[in-house]
């Protein structure tokens, strides 16, 4: 059994199909391309596997559960995190902080006991901090801990929601557009941290980007997505020869 | 690692905590020395209240990220309910005691009505919800303005129409007489009483931001929409901080109540609201400290400049305004920036600008 | 009978409202701002038709257009100084300074005019109107509102949609960037929008102090914060939905003063206004939107 099994989604906004009868399935450990010309509707595949957006018809099931019609906070305890293509960060805390509010369902107190400051808050504490650190220190973050997100540059902000997301301790992480606005070396640097991610966790990667050597050299999959309809899946060899999707990208006919 | 070394937020807090206690001592030195004018020993009850009243608003507005015009609302709950316990009990058990019931339902009472309020309020967002804010102010004030409750032999007796409604026999008293409001509470609040109350506010407030519980509330407010793809109970959240903001507005309000022998819920308008935030706005929104010292100043300053009280709305209005421009234009930080920097090069041991309070 | 008075009260004031709310809702179409002065903008009005009428002496015309001209001016002159340079800034900062410019009119007003009220001349000299024999009457004011109310809809909604500039409105309040790129001068059409806004409260202003003749500092703060109501009500941003919110909350304030009491009446409108964002939360005639992930 597949970690993610996508059946026949779509989504329509007014008459406009956004998205439709969208299907995948991701293994576990997988890392998995999706591409596709602008406005193709990736994004909004990534919104509707987060429950940003419901879904007008279809199936999600991650690892047997199925999760469709479950708010964003529910999927994301559920076992996916995701970053955002125009950055979302918590840009008045701390690098720090950013991460350790996403470790709020792995490192829990009460309300009650962080306001008495009952021993159980400074040893809870202790433990977020030393699991945010650890985190921003695969990115090469923690230096920076202690400054607020939004001093941060833009590349280090696209590393700082990968590392985010990552705390929710997911099984699949959807990333989308990582390396947008990066320059050549980052992006490679960036190539190194997606692939130590998925062998240090385990989980499986979906990831959303333009940049096709990118791409081609990351993913062992990938579905490409025109209008809204798959018109292509395979291995990077396979759909970088495929007439419909070199047509889709040159604007021709099929 | 800096960081574990000491949490700055608990040293920030500290400080907090100890501007207070400065203060605390202070006045009593002016006033052992009979420096203190009648007028302001008599506002320091009040310059406490609106102190609580602003940390507790700045939870909502400044750390939730949600802005409230009706927290004079919650206040006057407080108020209410705080001088009605003191009033039934008062004859029974001692003041002290007394005083301790009365603050505790104040801050009960506030808290039910702010879970109430907040189950709806919470839905909405932006604009719309401070609308509805609004609206539960003005709907509490005049409830309590056409509210009638009194007591007599065979218990209590309430109506929402007017006095002798209440059809009271011959022994009964009213406690609350409608617009007429409430009379009779002991006069028992301290400016000693304020200050720790204000210090357990302080307490409950910053512990609460520097937790599990104030991150997420924060998160919600720099962006919802990552705060729930990380997890966050997006309604949890702003409930609990929507909840205590009501509870310490509740406080503040008992509090405020034993500071006078009569009580009319008009006092506790849109315009108190009102007041509230510019304190908070005034001292930085999310800047805790700064709330206590705007609220505090903000209040004690028309005393201190006698004749100058026919300006003071006026000048509120227009700090208010400077405030707000001076802040958030995109084109006066820009040149703000631009003098910063070349003040930094004047003087190349210039220390860094103080990072953000919590 | 009585019934239909009231109703007839209701309509009028809810006339005033409606005309109040238009100017809240089109600001907020085209500059996504609450203009929390905007009632006291209409303070301001009946400040300078009663200085213009009474203490100067000059004919009610005169009153009037003074009145409808300063508004304007005030309006746009607000809107430079203390609104455009927020334009990129957080909402709430926006909402804040426009309280803090509600404040700064009032006071402005206390320190200039006084506490105390000013009686003000009604405009009206139309003769009540008695209907039913005399068992229903209605006042040269209540008529002439509804009238001149309902002058203002037609004449907003012909301007708004049939006009050049009409459509150069509705183009910023879609979108600002795609507006500037098709040669529209944003800047110049959000004036406008306050202008017109502004005008229509000093006319509001004239209505409302005509009905209830005493004037203080504070005379616009609740009938604008009511408009506002009228406006959310409706669907704040949609001109219909001004009018029905208004006209709405006007009958509703005007019966529930009359059958249950006026202490709860404002409790009662407020109350509907909840219910109504509960069950609608952008209004009866608002546009639903989708936030962009």
């Amino acid at each position: 059994m597949a970690l993610l099994e996508v059946r026949n989604l779509g989504i329509a906004f007014g008459g406009l199909h956004a998205v439709d009868k969208f299907a995948v399935s991701i293994e576990k450990g997988q890392l998995f391309g999706l591409i596709g010309p602008n406005g193709a509707g990736k994004t909004t595949i990534f919104n509707l596997l987060t429950g940003v957006y419901q879904p007008t018809e279809g199936e999600i099931v991650l690892d047997g559960k199925s999760i469709v019609g479950q708010k964003p906070a529910m999927i994301n305890k559920a076992g996916i995190a995701r970053t955002f293509q125009n950055i979302r960060l918590f840009k008045d805390m701390t690098v720090l902080d950013n991460v350790k509010v996403a470790l709020h369902n792995q490192v829990k107190y009460s309300a009650l006991t962080g306001v008495l400051r009952l021993p159980a808050y400074f040893k809870q504490e202790r433990v977020m901090n030393e699991k945010a650190l650890s985190l921003l220190k695969i990115f090469d973050l923690d230096g920076e801990a202690d400054q607020p997100a939004s001093s941060l540059p833009y590349g280090k902000q696209r590393k700082l929601e990968i590392a985010r997301a990552l705390a929710t301790d997911p099984k699949l992480l959807l990333l989308d557009e990582p390396a947008a606005g990066m320059n050549p070396n980052e992006t490679a640097e960036l190539m190194e941290i997606v692939r130590l991610v998925r062998d240090r966790f385990g989980i499986a990667i979906l990831l959303i980007e333009h940049d096709m050597s990118f791409v081609m050299g990351l993913c062992e999959r990938i579905v490409v997505l025109d209008y809204g309809r798959v018109i292509a899946e395979g291995d990077p060899e396979a759909v970088r020869t495929d007439p419909k999707v070199i047509a889709a990208y040159l604007g021709g006919e099929a | 690692m800096k960081i574990k070394s000491l949490n700055p937020n608990f040293r920030r807090s500290l400080v907090t905590y100890g501007i207070v206690a400065a203060a605390f001592i202070f006045i009593q030195i002016l006033s052992g020395a009979g420096l203190l004018t009648s007028s302001l020993s008599g506002q320091l009850v009040p310059i406490c209240a609106y102190v609580i009243m602003a940390i507790s608003l700045n939870l909502t507005v400044g750390i939730l990220g949600e802005l409230s015009l009706g927290h004079a609302g919650f206040m006057s709950v407080g108020a209410f309910m705080g001088a009605f316990v003191s009033v039934c009990i008062k004859d029974a058990l001692p003041g002290w005691l007394t005083l301790a019931l009365a603050l505790l339902a104040g801050t009960a009472a506030a808290a039910v009505v702010g879970v109430l309020i907040g189950i709806p309020v919470l839905r909405l967002q932006g604009d719309y919800l401070a609308i509805v804010t609004l609206a539960f102010g003005e709907i509490i004030k005049n409830l309590l303005n056409s509210f009638y409750i009194g007591r007599d032999a065979a218990g209590f007796h309430i109506s929402f129409q007017d006095a002798p409604s209440l059809n009271l026999d011959e022994t009964g008293e009213i406690i609350i007489n409608g617009a007429q409001g409430i009379t009779g509470m002991p006069r028992s609040a301290s400016f000693t009483l304020g200050v720790v109350l204000i210090l357990i506010t302080l307490f409950v407030v910053q512990n609460l931001v520097d937790s599990r519980t104030g991150r997420a509330v924060m998160s919600i407010r720099d962006n919802r929409i990552a705060a729930e793809s990380v997890g966050i109970n997006i309604t949890k959240y702003k409930m609990i901080a929507f909840t205590v903001s009501a509870a310490l507005a509740g406080l503040a309000g008992s509090m405020y109540a034993h500071n006078f022998s009569t009580l009319v819920a008009r006092k506790f308008d849109y315009n108190t609201s009102i007041l509230v935030l510019v304190f908070i706005v005034v001292g930085g929104l999310g800047n805790i400290r700064g709330s206590v010292i705007a609220a505090a100043a903000l209040t004690v300053l028309p005393e201190l400049l006698r004749g100058f009280s026919d300006y003071r709305m006026l000048v509120y209005a227009v700090v208010l305004i400077v405030m707000m421009l001076f802040n958030q234009s995109p084109q006066i930080a820009a040149w703000r920036r631009k003098w910063a920097a070349k003040l930094k090069s004047r003087k190349p041991d210039g220390k860094k600008p103080d990072g953000k309070e919590a | 009978m009585q019934f239909l008075s009231y109703l007839v009260n209701g309509i009028s004031l809810g006339s005033i409202y409606a005309v109040i709310a238009l100017g809240y809702t089109m600001v907020y179409g085209i500059a996504r701002m609450l203009n929390f002065a905007h009632g006291d903008v209409i303070m301001v009005g009946g400040y300078i038709a009663y200085t213009v009428m009474t203490t100067m002496g000059m004919p009610t015309l005169a009153g009037i257009c003074t009145a409808v001209l300063v508004c304007t001016l005030l309006g746009v002159a607000i809107e430079r100084v203390a609104y455009k340079p927020l334009r990129e800034a957080p909402s709430l900062a926006v909402l804040i300074t426009a309280i803090g410019m509600s404040y700064l009119l009032q006071n402005l007003a206390l320190l200039i005019f006084g506490s105390a009220p000013k009686s003000f001349s009604s405009v009206v000299a139309l003769q009540p109107l008695r209907l039913f024999g005399g068992a229903l009457i209605i006042t040269g004011e209540a008529l002439t509102t509804i009238l001149v109310s309902a002058l203002i809809m037609v004449c907003l909604t012909l301007f708004v949609n049939k006009t050049k500039v009409g459509h150069a409105m509705q183009a910023v309040s879609e979108d600002k960037g795609a507006a500037q790129l098709m040669g529209i001068n944003v800047n110049a059409t959000i004036s406008l929008t306050f202008a017109i806004g502004s005008a229509l409260a000093a006319v509001a202003g004239v209505l409302l102090c005509s009905a209830y003749p005493s004037l203080t500092p504070t005379t616009g703060a609740m009938p604008g914060i009511k408009a506002f109501v009228a406006a959310v009500f409706g669907g704040i941003g949609s001109i219909p939905g001004a009018m029905l919110g208004g006209v709405l909350l006007g009958v509703i304030q005007s019966l529930s003063t009359a059958y249950i009491s006026s202490q709860m009446a404002d409790a009662i409108v407020f109350g509907v206004l909840i219910v109504v964002l509960l069950v609608r939360p952008t209004g009866i005639l608002g546009k639903q939107t989708r936030e962009k992930v």
